[in-house]
């Protein structure tokens, strides 16, 4: 029998169209792979066992009726509880957000459904969406499939672990500093982050307006194209929707299968790699490098002398407008409220009560960058780096038609390693954060396993506004280069995991 | 740029409403000191002629027609309030003794 949650999503949308498998079976079958390993992985937030079916089966009686259906119609997705999603619990992992139903759908939650995909759950993540291991999750980690001790990434781990462990097929992520790439990078999957703009963040709790941007994930470059093409395009509904076709990612993914890189120019960050960067992480690097001058890449290096200071712009940049998102969560129109005498101190216990320790501490390192006194030296410092840093990227892409770097420098790390020190936390999202502020699209998919510890490492590319196409058609080229040697998607040398009988929560 | 000392975490988090005791205080002041600490780096990297960046790509304002369109009914829009009452929020009192 076909065990249906190890199939590409492309698989599933052709065998559903070929009547090979009907949209109940694999809804189930994925909703039986959540209870059985979800235990221990702890990549949901919320199960939505029954709704996910009922959307099955109606696309399952829709397609016997012979009614034309979108191309993933049936094809189940997990969101990640950024997300705002109708009927469905969303807490974006905050306590202050425990219990609460939106009463409407966020852009891509609507589009999900027009296209008829079950939605399996609301996956876990950092609160707000900060972090970079799902450990500052008011609901509790999220555990690396391909090593239950280790870090599934973050702010997305929920997302990406569920693709690591075949709890579904495709997840939506979001990306303010690597959100979607960091994750991937980790657990062995694809994550792309679309230019600014480039998908709706209507419905998205906003962590940093100037950086966030909603993104697909899933185990190939053809799937997480699909996805894409699903999410993407112009939204009256926020200001920041670019007005513009989704690009064509699923041909560019397409065309990229040739594994042909003739003529393409790949231009390797100088200062996105070497010292702090594991051996394993280089080693696998240097090897898609290869493969891809191989093909017939070009391959140059660029350098980028402002990204030494990306890291410390991003963490004021980021603080400044958190603080000022956050302002909304007061316990007054939704979620928790720790009640007062007076509705200044109702909102003042109701926060203390509701954030997290690494949410103090962003909203009061925003409040400060924000302070009179303070806003030039910091905030308008950090700005003026922005700027240094657009032009790198641009003198750089012109030298090369896409840039590459390692995802990460390391592979994931132990849970609790990094819990108590912000700064080594940070370190991690050192290679993914330019390209949030420069509002380029970036993609991190599977170089191989790191050989000293067997754990994935991931391969970033990054291409200039607007060019998310690229990423795909490069992406493609490099997914079909090394997945002959690992007999299919990187996920498939992932350990077994224990199946217990433990119903999903 | 100044080093953040206790009191003044203790001042921003008035200013931020987040209540705080004296371990919250003792557990945040020394991390927050020193991501300070590392952010200052910044300071005179890029020279005042380099202009700001707000926003990484260039926006035009969005407008539209004046029309009526259907919006979140009240009822949904109240729906998970912690209190409401009379088709509002209802809060505890706005004003203290000493205001």
């Amino acid at each position: 029998m076909t065990d249906w949650t190890r199939a590409t999503a492309a698989h599933m949308a052709d065998a559903l169209a070929a009547g090979e498998v009907t949209s109940s079976q694999l809804t189930q079958a994925h909703l039986d792979r959540i209870a059985a390993v979800d235990g221990d992985i702890h990549a949901f937030l919320y199960v939505n066992a029954e709704r996910a079916l009922a959307t099955a089966s109606a696309v399952d009686a829709d397609r016997a009726a012979g009614v034309s259906l979108p191309r993933l119609a049936g094809v189940p997705i997990a969101i990640k509880d950024v997300v705002v999603t109708e009927g469905l619990p969303t807490t974006a992992g905050s306590r202050i957000l425990e219990g609460w139903i939106p009463p409407y759908d966020a852009t891509v939650a609507r589009k999900v459904r027009e296209a008829r995909m079950p939605i399996l759950g609301k996956t876990n993540m950092d609160e707000f969406a900060m972090g970079s291991s799902t450990e500052h999750s008011a609901y509790g980690p999220t555990h690396n499939p391909w090593d239950l001790d280790r870090i599934p990434g973050g702010s997305g781990g929920g997302s990406a672990a569920a693709l690591a462990a075949f709890e579904a097929p495709l997840a939506i992520g979001s990306d303010t500093g690597g959100s979607i790439r960091q994750p991937a990078s980790v657990t062995g999957t694809v994550g792309v982050k679309p230019t600014y703009g480039g998908v709706s963040r209507y419905g998205a709790i906003a962590l940093a307006s100037s950086l966030d941007q909603l993104g697909p994930c899933g185990r190939t470059v053809l799937d997480t194209a699909m996805l894409h093409e699903v999410m993407g395009g112009h939204d009256p509904h926020d200001a920041t929707s670019l007005r513009e076709p989704v690009p064509g990612a699923v041909a560019a993914a397409r065309e990229g299968a040739s594994g042909d890189l003739n003529g393409v120019r790949i231009g390797v960050i100088r200062e996105l790699g070497g010292e702090g960067y594991q051996d394993g992480v280089r080693q696998r690097f240097e090897e898609t490098l290869d493969a891809a001058r191989g093909a017939g890449a070009t391959i140059v290096e660029v350098s980028c002398p402002s990204f030494e200071y990306a890291l410390a712009a991003y963490y004021l940049i980021l603080p400044a407008e958190a603080s000022s998102n956050l302002a909304k969560f007061d316990g007054v129109r939704f979620g928790l409220r720790v009640e007062r005498e007076t509705v200044e101190r109702t909102m003042a216990a109701t926060r203390a009560a509701g954030f997290g320790d690494e949410v103090k501490r962003r909203v009061i390192l925003g409040t400060y960058a924000l302070s009179a006194g303070y806003y030039d030296a910091y905030y308008g410092s950090a700005q003026r780096v922005r700027t240094l840093i657009q032009r790198d990227f641009n003198a750089a892409f012109e030298q090369a038609d896409v840039l590459v770097s390692p995802t990460t420098p390391t592979t994931p790390f132990k849970l609790g390693e990094r819990i108590d020190d912000p700064l080594a936390m940070y370190l991690n999202d050192v290679a993914t954060i330019p390209a949030n502020l420069a509002g380029i699209p970036g993609m991190s998919l599977p170089a191989g396993l790191a050989p000293e510890d067997g754990l994935p490492v991931g391969f970033q590319l990054l291409a200039p506004a607007h060019q998310d196409a690229r990423l795909y058609r490069v992406g493609g080229a490099v997914e079909a280069l090394l997945t002959p040697s690992w007999g299919g998607p990187l996920t498939g040398l992932a350990p077994e995991l224990a199946m217990t009988t433990e119903v999903a929560k | 740029m100044s080093a953040l000392e206790r009191s003044d975490v203790a001042r921003l988090a008035v200013l931020a409403r987040i209540d705080m005791t004296d371990d919250d205080l003792d557990r945040l002041s020394g991390q927050l000191s020193a991501i300070v600490d590392a952010v200052a780096t910044l300071e005179g990297v890029a020279g005042p002629d380099v202009p700001t960046t707000s926003h990484p790509i260039p926006m035009a304002n969005v407008e539209r027609e004046d029309v009526v369109e259907e919006s979140l009914a009240p009822a949904a829009a109240l729906s998970g309030a912690p209190e409401a009452q009379d088709g509002r929020f209802r809060v505890p009192q706005i004003l203290g003794e000493e205001a």
